[in-house]
Parts: C-alpha cells; sequence; structure tokens
C-alpha cells in the first residue's frame, strides 16, 4: 500500500486568499451605500470601470507571465485594489481617467513588480497618485452632496451619468463643488467658528461636513466588521486615527484662523476612515509585525495631518500611505516582537551587523 | 490555580470523540513485529542477538549504545528471523536497521519482577532501573527518560510537571489511558518524584477538553501533594515550553532545558511505563496508540506492541485504501505521512491518523504570502511567520537567524492559519537544514585553515631555527679560526695527525646536531605555546557558536575544545618530563 507523502500539518483552517478579499469587498459595501446616497451614481460607475478595466489587465498581464491566468484572478485582489480606486476617485470622473488609473495600479504598481505579494506600494494608491499628479482638475471635481444641490437641481440619473463619464459632458451647474477639506483650507482669514457658520458644508452637517460624514461613517462600520473578523489587527488603525486626533488636537490653535481644523472633522472628512481600514491596511505593502504596525499607522496619521494642515493637497491619505511604504521595511527591522525565551527582542540586521 | 496564557495559539476540531467511545484494546498478535534500533533521540540500540535466537517476551534485543541510548526488548515471544536495514517511520521514508522477530504465538513472558520496596530503593537503582527498561519520553520526542532524570543536574530540581494536555486534534492515547489506569500513572508520578528528591511542586497539566480524565485523576492525587492543574483548550498547549509556561509563567530561556531553571516534564505515558518497569519489573514494550480516522470502520485505543505494523493495525480497524486522503503517524498538526503501511508503531507512536479525503483533503496550490499576518498572531513562540517564509524564500541566513529561526517549535499554526496555503513549516524546516549544512561545513573550513596556519607557522619557525643555528656554527667556526691564527704552533704541532683530527670533527657536527636539553625544552615550549593557541581557538569558537547553533554542532565544537585541551595537557606532561629528566642529569 503506498500513500502520499504529505509535510504537516495536515490539517487547515477553511480561511483562503480569496475569502479574504471577498469580504474585504463586502465590507466596502456601507461606504459605497453612502458615497451612492450622497454624491450619485458617480461611484458605483467608478468600481465597474475599475473592476473591469482591472481584470482585463490583470489577466492579460499574467498571460504575458505565462502563468495560470484563472488561479490568479480567482484571488479577487485585482478587483479588491479597483474597488479601493474606484471608491477613491471623484464620482463622474471621465472615464480614461479611471482607466488610466486603473491600469497603473494593476500593470505598473502591481504586476510589474510580481505581481501580488511583491509590491512594495499600495497599488491603488500609486494609480491615485498618479492621477491626482497628471489630472489635477478632474481629479479635485468633487460632486455636491445631495442636501446641497441648489433649488430644483438634482444628481444625474445612472445613465445620464454614464453618459456624462463616457461623452465628457459637463454635469449641471451646482452638481459639482468643494469637499469640506478644500473649503476649510482655502477659507483664509475666518474663524473655524465663522467657517462653520457660513459655509452649508459644514452649518448644516451633524458634526463634521454634508454627506461626507456619512461616507466616513460607512467606511468605519465596514472597518469594524473586518476587524472583528480578524482580518487585521487594532494596530495599524488605532494608532493612524489617534495620531491624527492628537496632531488635531494639539494643533487646532483655539480655533483661529490659522487653525487646521478640529480632531471630528479630520476623522470623518476626506478619505480618513477609507485609509484607515481599507488602505494603510493592506498587509502586503505595510510594516509586518503589531509594533511595527503601530508605528506605521501613526507614521502615516501624522504625515495625513501634516499634508492637511500645511501642505499644497486638502487631503493626502494617499501620500501619506506611500510615505509609509517606503518606511516599512525599516519599521520592520526594528519591531520584531519578543520571542520565546529570549529577554529582549532582536534586530532584523543584527548578524549583518555582526559580520 | 493560577494559569499563563502564551500568545498566539489555533482551535483546531478536536476530533476526540471518535476514538473515545470504546475503552482501549488490544490488537490480535501480529505474526511479525519490527523493532527498530533508533526509536528514541541519541544513538541506536545495538542488537545482543542473532538471527535465529528463541526470545521470551520482555527479553532485551539490542543494548543501549552509549549515555544517551536505550536498549530495546523483545515484545513477544518468538524468534529473531531478520536483523536488517527496513523502512521505518520516518517522514523520509528511510531505511533504519531493526530486528524482526516472528512470533511464536505463545507470548510467553520472561521471568521478571520489580522493586520490592520503591520507598527505599536509591535513586539511581531507580533511574538504571527505568533506563535498562527501554524507556524514552513517549509524548513525541523520544528523549530517553532516565538521562531526563539522572542525578548531578547542577541545579536542584523544584518543579515536575507530568504532561497530559494532548493538545493535538484526534489523539486519546493520553486522555483513555489516565480514565483507565489513574491510579498506576500516579503511582509513577510517586517514583519520578522520589527519584528527583521529592520536588516542591508537582503538577499534572490537562486541557480543560478532558473532564473525564480530570475526574479520573482527582481521587487518587488526595493527600499526595499533586496537582491536577487544567487549562483552556488551545493547540499547542502540550508543548514542552507552553505547558512550563502556561503552569508557572516562567520561560526557558533560549538553547537551556527545563532542568536549567529547575523543573522536569514528563509526558503522563511515560508515567506509566515507569510504574510497568519499577513495580512490575516490565520493559517498555507496548503502548497506548490511537488508530482514528474516517477511512477507519473502528476508531479507538489500543495497547499496541511496539513493532507492530501499522498494516496490522488497519487490517483490524475495517480500513478503507479508497476513501483515505492520507496515512499520518502522530496527529494532523506534527505527525508525518507514512508512504508504507509496513513501517513498525514505536515507543513515540501516539496515534495512527487515517483520514477520509472529506476529513483531510488534498493540499491546496499554494498562492502568493500577502503578509496578512494571520501566522504571526497564531505562532506560539512570537515569531513572524510571514518573514521566516520571505527570508526563507531567499535563502537569507542572516536574516533567518536574527528572526530566532531555530527557536521555532514547528507545531505548524502557521500553516494552519494560512490563507494563502503556504507550507511554512516545511520551508523552515529546509532552512534549518541548508543552514544546519552550512555552520557544518563552516566548522570543517576553519578547522581546515587553522592546521593550514599552523603547519605555515611551524614551517617558518623551524626554517628560523635551522638558519640560528646555522648562525651560531657559522660564528662558532670563526671563533675557531681566529683562535687557530692566534696559536699557529699549536695547530702546527698538531697537523701530523689528520686523522684524529677529521674524527674530532666529525665528533663536533656530531654534538652539533644532537640537540641540546635546553633546544629540547624549547621545542616542548613551542608545543605547548602551540596546543593553547589551538585551544584558545576552539574555545572562541565554542562561545561564537552561542544561540541558534543545533546541539549536534555545539557537540562538535565541545569536542574539538576537549581535544586541544587533551593535546595541550599531553605538550605539557611532555615538558615536565623533560625538565625531570633533565634536572636528574644534573643531579647525577
Amino acid at each position: 500500500m503506498a500513500f502520499k507523502q504529505i509535510s504537516s500539518p495536515h490539517a487547515h483552517a477553511s480561511q483562503n486568499t480569496a475569502k479574504v478579499m471577498q469580504l474585504v469587498l463586502w465590507a466596502t459595501i456601507p461606504g459605497l451605500i453612502a458615497l451612492t446616497i450622497h454624491f450619485g451614481w458617480g461611484s458605483l460607475i467608478n468600481l465597474v470601470l475599475a473592476t473591469v478595466t482591472a481584470v482585463i489587465a490583470e489577466a492579460l498581464i499574467i498571460k504575458l507571465r505565462g502563468r495560470p491566468v484563472s488561479f490568479y484572478l480567482k484571488d479577487y485582489s485585482a478587483v479588491l485594489t479597483a474597488v479601493l480606486l474606484g471608491l477613491a476617485l471623484p464620482p463622474l470622473a471621465p472615464w480614461w481617467v479611471v482607466v488610466v488609473g486603473t491600469l497603473f495600479s494593476i500593470v505598473i504598481a502591481k504586476q510589474l513588480y510580481g505581481g501580488l505579494g511583491y509590491n512594495p506600494f499600495n497599488p491603488a494608491m500609486v494609480g491615485y497618485v498618479v492621477l491626482l499628479i497628471s489630472f489635477p482638475i478632474q481629479m479635485t471635481t468633487w460632486v455636491t452632496p445631495a442636501a446641497l444641490l441648489p433649488e430644483g437641481i438634482s444628481h444625474p440619473g445612472l445613465i445620464e451619468s454614464v453618459q456624462i463619464v463616457f461623452s465628457g459632458l459637463n454635469p449641471a451647474d451646482g452638481v459639482t463643488g468643494a469637499t469640506p477639506l478644500d473649503s476649510f483650507k482655502y477659507a483664509d482669514g475666518l474663524l473655524v467658528d465663522q467657517i462653520y457658520a457660513q459655509n452649508p458644508l459644514f452649518s448644516q452637517a451633524a458634526f463634521a461636513g454634508v454627506g461626507w460624514e456619512w461616507v466616513n461613517i460607512g467606511f468605519l462600520i465596514g472597518g469594524l466588521v473586518l476587524l472583528a473578523s480578524r482580518i487585521f489587527t487594532w494596530h495599524g488603525p488605532v494608532a493612524m486615527l489617534a495620531a491624527m486626533t492628537l496632531m488635531s488636537v494639539i494643533f487646532y490653535d483655539g480655533g483661529s484662523s490659522d487653525s487646521p481644523g478640529s480632531a471630528l472633522m479630520h476623522l470623518f472628512s476626506g478619505a480618513t476612515m477609507m485609509g484607515a481600514f481599507f488602505i494603510m491596511t493592506d498587509p502586503v505593502s505595510s510594516a509586518v509585525s503589531n509594533r511595527g504596525r503601530l508605528i506605521y499607522g501613526a507614521l502615516i496619521g501624522v504625515l495625513v495631518y501634516i499634508i492637511r494642515a500645511w501642505g499644497t493637497y486638502p487631503d493626502a491619505i494617499a501620500f501619506a500611505v506611500l510615505l509609509a511604504n517606503f518606511a516599512a521595511p525599516f519599521i520592520d527591522n526594528y519591531t520584531l516582537p519578543r520571542t520565546y525565551g529570549y529577554t529582549d527582542r532582536r534586530r532584523a540586521t543584527e548578524k549583518e551587523e555582526d559580520s | 490555580m493560577r494559569t499563563w496564557i502564551t500568545p498566539g495559539g489555533v482551535h483546531p476540531p478536536e476530533n476526540k470523540h471518535q476514538s473515545l467511545t470504546m475503552p482501549i484494546g488490544t490488537l490480535p498478535l501480529p505474526e511479525k513485529l519490527l523493532i527498530p534500533l533508533s526509536q528514541h533521540i541519541g544513538t541506536p540500540a545495538v542488537p545482543c542477538v542473532e538471527v535465529g535466537k528463541k526470545v521470551l517476551k520482555g527479553q532485551k534485543i539490542a543494548e543501549a549504545s552509549g549515555p544517551l541510548s536505550v536498549p530495546m526488548h523483545a515484545p513477544t515471544s518468538g524468534t529473531i528471523s531478520a536483523i536488517e536495514h527496513r523502512p521505518i517511520a520516518h517522514s523520509s521514508g528511510m531505511l533504519a536497521p531493526c530486528i524482526e522477530i516472528t512470533s511464536d504465538g505463545r507470548d510467553k513472558w520472561k521471568k521478571h519482577e520489580g522493586f520490592k520496596d520503591v520507598e527505599n530503593a536509591t535513586p539511581a537503582a531507580l533511574v538504571k532501573a527505568i533506563g535498562d527498561a527501554g524507556i524514552a519520553g513517549m509524548g513525541g520526542a523520544g528523549f530517553p527518560s532516565a538521562v531526563k532524570l539522572s542525578p548531578g543536574y547542577q541545579r536542584p530540581i523544584h518543579t515536575l510537571i507530568i504532561n497530559a494536555t494532548e493538545c493535538e486534534p484526534y489523539i486519546t492515547a493520553d486522555d483513555s489511558a489516565i480514565r483507565e489506569r489513574a491510579a498506576e500513572i500516579i503511582e509513577g508520578i510517586g517514583i519520578l518524584s522520589h527519584i528527583l528528591g521529592n520536588p516542591s511542586n508537582i503538577m499534572i497539566g490537562i486541557e480543560d477538553n478532558k473532564p473525564e480524565a480530570i475526574a479520573a485523576l482527582e481521587p487518587h492525587v488526595e493527600d499526595t501533594g499533586i496537582s491536577v492543574v487544567s487549562f483552556p483548550t488551545k493547540y499547542p498547549s502540550g508543548g514542552e515550553k507552553q505547558l512550563i509556561y502556561i503552569l508557572t509563567g516562567k520561560e526557558i530561556p533560549s538553547g537551556d532545558l527545563p532542568a536549567d531553571i529547575g523543573m522536569v516534564c514528563v509526558n503522563i505515558g511515560t508515567t506509566y511505563a515507569v510504574k510497568r518497569a519499577i513495580v512490575d519489573g516490565e520493559p517498555l514494550i507496548s503502548r497506548v496508540t490511537t488508530m482514528t480516522g474516517d477511512a477507519c470502520g473502528i476508531n479507538r485505543n489500543y495497547e499496541t506492541l511496539i513493532g507492530t505494523p501499522v498494516s496490522h493495525m488497519l487490517a483490524n480497524s475495517e480500513f478503507n485504501k479508497e476513501t483515505c486522503s492520507r496515512l499520518v503517524m502522530g496527529g494532523p498538526m506534527m505527525g508525518f505521512s507514512l508512504t508504507s503501511a509496513d513501517v513498525p508503531i514505536v515507543k513515540t507512536t501516539n496515534c495512527i491518523l487515517a483520514p477520509s479525503y472529506d476529513e483531510i483533503p488534498d493540499d491546496e496550490p499554494a498562492q502568493p504570502c500577502i503578509r496578512c499576518g494571520m501566522c504571526a498572531e497564531a505562532c506560539p513562540v512570537s515569531l513572524l511567520p510571514q518573514q521566516l517564509f520571505w527570508y526563507s524564500q531567499a535563502d537569507d541566513h542572516e536574516r533567518l537567524e536574527a528572526h530566532n529561526l531555530f527557536d521555532c517549535i514547528e507545531c505548524g499554526a502557521c500553516s494552519y492559519v494560512c490563507p494563502s496555503n503556504i507550507p511554512l513549516v516545511q520551508h523552515y524546516r529546509h532552512s534549518k537544514g541548508e543552514i544546519q549544512k552550512a555552520r557544518a561545513e563552516k566548522v570543517r573550513s576553519d578547522h581546515a585553515r587553522e592546521r593550514f596556519e599552523f603547519h605555515q607557522q611551524r614551517i617558518e619557525q623551524a626554517e628560523k631555527d635551522k638558519e640560528a643555528k646555522r648562525t651560531a656554527r657559522r660564528e662558532a667556526a670563526e671563533k675557531a679560526k681566529a683562535k687557530a691564527a692566534a696559536s699557529p704552533e699549536k695547530s702546527a704541532s698538531t697537523a701530523g695527525g689528520g686523522a684524529a683530527d677529521i674524527i674530532a670533527a666529525a665528533q663536533a657536527r656530531a654534538a652539533a646536531k644532537k640537540v641540546s636539553p635546553e633546544q629540547q625544552q624549547a621545542k616542548f615550549e613551542r608545543s605547548i605555546a602551540g596546543a593553547e593557541m589551538r585551544l584558545q581557538m576552539a574555545e572562541e569558537k565554542l562561545a561564537d557558536a552561542g544561540d541558534g547553533h543545533s546541539d549536534e554542532q555545539k557537540n562538535i565544537l565541545t569536542a574539538a575544545v576537549e581535544g586541544a585541551r587533551q593535546k595541550l595537557e599531553q605538550a605539557k606532561g611532555r615538558l615536565a618530563e623533560h625538565i625531570k629528566q633533565h634536572n636528574g642529569e644534573q643531579v647525577d
């Protein structure tokens, strides 16, 4: 009787990479719903367009690399990258913006580095930054939240939205406008209280910005589901949000005209919650140990705040995450856990330095 | 009692109930039994019987060879039918020397009796009896028990831990043995305690998924000072290091043994074997082994004779080869797959698992590592398995060592949770092997280089010595010439005695050639200096070896130091001898 020779362990948990990716995809739904309610069909169109592009691009590259196409496509990583990019892009952005960004994410940032697991940078954020630098106008034109649209004007319907995206048709006046972070950044000479009183984005908001606060709550809910499912540990997101909170408390400046804004605004505006739970938690490009992820997360939180407060861009999740991606291998060298039987943690570079 | 919680760990389905529906059974006597000479950590036993010899059950058939070894005994009566290499239960399917016994069907014991008065027996006598009974740790590693229990530890043992954790899924050998043999087990623990000088703290560590076993132990430990400590079920709580931490909150420093911190940890199956050996005088010839898995119609524990072919066990358990996805010796987490069912049950075999494809399907192909970190969350010794995998693929030995690869206990928790189905443990085993190979090579090449350098040095020294001698001779000759020139008459008067001159010159040459005692002494001193240098180098290398090196390599280095030390002693001895002789000459 001959039997197969197989290495231990023989038992395996039922988890697999595709399931992890799918769960993350499902967890984006609350955020997507909030985006759709407050900003119309644009995000959904971005998402579909990016997904189709990503799957085609991934399949072609895998084929070019001579790897089994369906095996790699089935891991859902390309879909996830596309969905995250689609959610991050402005609704109603021209189709070519979405396609160029997705191609850059999948082909350059992911596959040219070796595909899933080998990309040093978050692919969705690489695509996003490339677009932001190349097409600043398209990338900074945001849709006005539904609650603040002028009298008699509503968001374009699904068909009209598709036409806008593909034909370059301009949406009706008033459909696009500034984001809360934009408004805050360029409201020079006004006290925080004055901005909150004068700008309907804040005056009509519950606590942080009409529409945006709900989008952030949506991503927060999805993120907490992932946390509870142990897809990632609390260290990264908590460190990032804590660092942002700390920075905005320290530099609040009593609400003067120079104030970069309140902690609540920074936590629930822009892409903060999406960044904290869906972007910086990308395990491939982040620091690996829990201690490392604390530092990594805090670094992102501080960088986001610095760029938002004193940089030229109103939001900064993408830049902060990419900068922290650079730092991740370095952080990893000095944040090894203490192994059983040792009094101290070791450094990853210990042996190289010895010799 | 307080327990501590280890980091990481996993909760695979326990699957223990299947094999616990029936009491421990016995198998029909197999026709042939195959006893491998190495079933333990250490040197293989040496056969003390020849082919054709008739043996009785319990009779010694192989002697222990050296201190780290155990003897083997005939599991039944019969005839030695072969002593040769056969496939044994090893992950590589390798061949190893075995003794085959053809059973005579009578299962007739040799005469045996145990200690009459255990209380008053000396620990040394008990340890010797345990060694003679061929007992090696029955939890899995198979470390010779007599060595573990040997007196002579630098530090006294204050804590004796009995490992009844049995944390691997499916296995119920210890559980069922405790249920049925609690009194004998406690008796065995008493003997161990006596041997170790009655440690103040004796604990039986057991997971809380074995309430029946706990209940069985409890009445027997009353007034014995032994405490039964249960703790939440989690794999791998049964690792020696993990169990010690759970029960005491103490960690064994990396590279040390439990005895270094005053503790001894013994598997509960071993305590039963100890009782049988000491009280009943029976050597270790059988053990409880779990036969389980859906590919077998009968799942239960058997009191199995060592040497029973796995195929014999399967044949008696309604085994169906068609539905069997793989055959595993041990549990589903750390057990190794058998390629053939002809291999025998050995002293460390606690389980034979024959799962169906539904239970344990074929492995999925591995996907890329996404560094999700689930493995790090599962690791019971706080390693970063994802980084180890990364560096293992890159063969980056320095990084692997800095990431404490050698502290990996290969429990498989990381692979178990890996969503990408990466056989992580396999990678770590490979890298450990590669690093050990590289180290052994380095030791060899260092040794060769040293020898070469020493050789060079010696040649240079010899060259210098020759040069010095030449100079001395030249000077002496010049002096003699000068002397001759100063007293020409004398030389003239002796001019006639040419033959005498030649003889004198030859004698002078011989005298010059003959090494003076001083030179001889200098030579000895040089050789001492050389030996000292080599000793120092060997010691430095041993010190450098430090953490991470395998015991085997450390042993090699230790042996090198010892060898160098002996050479130094010899050199010193020769010098002392020489000085004595020389001084003696002077006295004469």
